[in-house]
């Protein structure tokens, strides 16, 4: 070999030419491209079909969710006049899903995305479809808030912009029934949106109701017996409807991929202040800028002024139901969209007041155990506000679990009867998940603050549609403006609205009366 | 580039034959690692980025937080990878790719060095302090880069013969 060097160099040095030496050395790799391309052909069609053969199995595909409610653009049609019951921090939310933000929330968030560009709300909020809708009339009883409402309504910057104007700020909700508003959003505390809602089915307006959607079983009738007999467009504020992941569960869950269900455990697990409702009191709130006569008037229990109260009213009973129709209320629907379980059977209850010892009534530490005899299923919730774990809603069937959250994860179960071939084949993996739905197909979104990361986690906040991020909140709303047009039908009308009142009023019922509840189907009445 | 050419036409046929193994070897490695990626419409450095520890963290993490960059960086991994890959394995452009190749792989010691004292998220398939796969590998193709062999074996040598392209060492 030594001298074949040598001639080389002489080569090199003597002639420019190509002889069949320098073309074999020159082609000496290329045998070993072939080698590796064959190789890895043969590995990816080993992996492709291994992949294949558990779709096929599972009968699911891959994709987004074939049927996506609403996700399709329509003409706006005739504008519609929005009255907005509620201007705290959620009526403030359905203002921008309707498209209008206040001008100092947008200065803000363009701060917070100069400062770390990777949080697009404000892009997403930009982006958002503009809804040909305007907010004409507010009612708010804090008057900072009804003039923050007033503000946004007419903020031409943002989506809703070519509708923006000047809405009119009324003290009593019934005087805003009066005006012409075509609809209306109830975003006050829960002891309020029953006789809110009753007058304005009563008047003709259609409702969007903010859950829970009654603080007591009596209101749920009520709600239910008028809404029904109405023709009013009716949506409960359940937005992770949207979410492209709950889509693709109930899919999964379709497609019997689980086998049977027997028991699914939810949770609401927050541990900060803000997730225990102990929300910031506004020190302009005052007894002169706050009508607090009117705020507890449908309450019986009547207390002195207390901004504690009516700023953080979740952690009385006398306004709301704490756990159960704040969180509890989101993960049952979650589960009613997914499985459709309709009213429990039975719920027990228990819980206490272990961290928050605030002088609050409601319990921080809480769970709540709903039986489905008839379904062989049990539906476990439990919350603790001094613990952030998040683990997602996680299925429990025979053959499979299925985790619900961001993302769709199904993995066989090791004992399952279905998949026991496959399993022992190594086609399956009962340790990996055999079938992974994340609708992020790229790239990065980044959402910054604690409680805006809670609730995207979750589904709650933002959703995907053909990869792009959507504020899940602006497609329930829009979804509840085009069914007001004729478009669509609500996915939260007032039957599942129904159920979720009273799977929680049971829930609520079973803790304070301390005894096991049942559902009467037949009277329809907690018993 | 004229001395290192004739340097190597010195070389003997054994020291000939274990460089360019070690040259083929590097350059699946690359190809391997670039078409896994290209191939999975699933596959993002973001979370490799975010788990970025060290003097450089702060730049790696910013790129993570970046939905443009990330795309780029994506990308420049992809084709990176496989084009050096493949120009390592038939030795085309050798010198070009071998530079590449040392750049690429000290970012990815930067991104992630395995200093005394720094976590990751992600898990190591091995056990490292300061030296682990990347820096050796990175230290093979300047082994390769210091002893070239692309004019010898590969269809670099083609170009040389011809005079068409000087850069081919």
């Amino acid at each position: 070999m030594s001298d074949e060097s040598v001639k080389d160099t002489e080569g090199q040095v003597e002639s420019a030419g190509i002889g069949r030496r320098d073309v074999l050395k020159a082609l000496a790799s290329v045998p070993v491209l072939g080698v590796f391309f064959a190789g890895w052909y043969e590995k990816k069609l080993a992996d492709d079909a291994k992949r294949e053969a558990i779709m096929a199995e599972l009968g699911l595909e891959g994709r987004a969710p074939a049927v996506i409610p609403d996700a399709i653009s329509r003409p706006p049609g005739d504008r519609v006049r929005v009255g907005i019951v509620g201007f705290g921090g959620e009526g403030e939310s359905l203002g921008r899903c309707l498209g209008f933000a206040h001008p100092d929330w947008i200065e803000a968030e363009a701060r917070n995305n100069l400062e770390n560009p990777a949080n697009r709300t404000l892009e997403v909020f930009m982006g958002q479809e503009d809804l040909n809708v305007s907010i004409t009339a507010v009612c708010d009883l804090f008057d900072v808030r009804a003039e923050r409402a007033r503000a946004a309504a007419a903020n031409a910057d943002g989506p809703g912009g070519a509708t923006a104007g000047q809405a009119t700020r009324y003290r009593r909700y019934t005087e805003l029934l009066e005006s012409d508003v075509d609809a209306v959003v109830i975003a006050t505390p829960d002891h309020w949106h029953t006789r809110i809602a009753l007058d304005a089915v009563a008047a003709g307006k259609h409702l969007y109701v903010e859950k829970a959607m009654t603080r007591t079983e009596e209101e749920a009738h009520q709600m239910y017996d008028a809404v029904t007999a109405s023709d009013i467009t009716f949506q409960v504020g359940h937005q992770q409807r949207q979410s492209e992941t709950h889509i693709k569960a109930r899919e999964v869950v379709d497609a019997g991929v689980l086998g049977h269900v027997s028991l699914v455990e939810v949770t609401t697990n927050r541990n900060a202040p803000w997730g225990a409702w102990v929300y910031g009191i506004d020190d302009r709130g005052t007894p002169a800028t706050i009508d607090w006569e009117q705020f507890q008037e449908p309450s019986e229990n009547k207390v002195p002024f207390s901004p504690e109260r009516f700023f953080r009213w979740r952690c009385w009973w006398d306004y709301g139901t704490g756990l159960s129709g704040d969180l509890m209320s989101h993960e049952y629907d979650a589960v009613n969209q997914i499985l459709g379980i309709g009213i429990p059977d039975t719920v027990v209850s228990s819980g206490g007041i272990y961290y928050f010892k605030d002088g609050r009534e409601v319990p921080d530490v809480w769970q709540a155990v709903c039986e489905y005899p008839e379904r062989d299923l049990t539906l476990m919730y439990s919350a603790t506000l001094a613990n952030s774990l998040y683990r997602g809603q996680v299925f429990m069937g025979h053959d499979a679990t299925m985790q619900v959250g961001q993302t769709v994860h199904v993995t066989a179960d090791q004992y399952s009867t279905r998949y026991a071939e496959k399993i022992a084949g190594d086609v399956i993996d009962p340790t990996r998940p055999m079938f992974s739905y994340n609708p992020r197909t790229s790239g990065v979104d980044a959402v910054t603050s604690a409680t805006a990361a809670y609730f995207a986690q979750r589904g709650l906040l933002y959703t995907y549609r053909d990869g792009k991020m959507v504020n899940s909140y602006h497609l329930h709303i829009k979804e509840w403006i085009d069914a007001i047009r004729g478009n669509a039908e609500t996915s939260c009308g007032i039957e599942r609205g129904f159920e979720e009142a009273i799977t929680c009023h049971m829930a609520t019922r079973a803790y304070r009366e301390n005894r096991k509840v049942r559902w009467d189907p037949v009277a329809r009445r907690i018993v | 580039m004229r001395r290192a050419h004739v340097d190597a036409a010195q070389y003997g046929g054994f020291q000939l034959t274990a460089l360019v193994v070690l040259r083929m070897l590097v350059g699946w490695h690359f190809l391997y690692e670039g078409v896994t990626k290209i191939t999975n419409p699933q596959w993002t450095s973001v979370s490799y980025l975010q788990d970025s520890q060290g003097w450089f963290s702060e730049t790696f993490r910013d790129l993570a937080l970046n939905p443009g960059a990330v795309s780029v960086v994506d990308v420049l991994n992809e084709w990176g990878l496989t084009l050096i890959g493949l120009a390592l394995l038939v030795g085309i452009l050798t010198r070009t790719a071998t530079v590449a190749g040392i750049v690429l792989l000290a970012l990815y010691y930067l991104a992630a060095p395995p200093f005394p004292g720094l976590e990751y998220s992600l898990p190591t398939e091995g056990s490292y302090i300061i030296v682990n796969k990347v820096l050796v590998e990175l230290a093979a193709l300047v082994v390769l880069l210091a002893l070239p062999t692309g004019h010898r074996v590969g269809l670099d040598r083609l170009f040389v013969k011809s005079g068409t392209a000087v850069e081919a060492a």
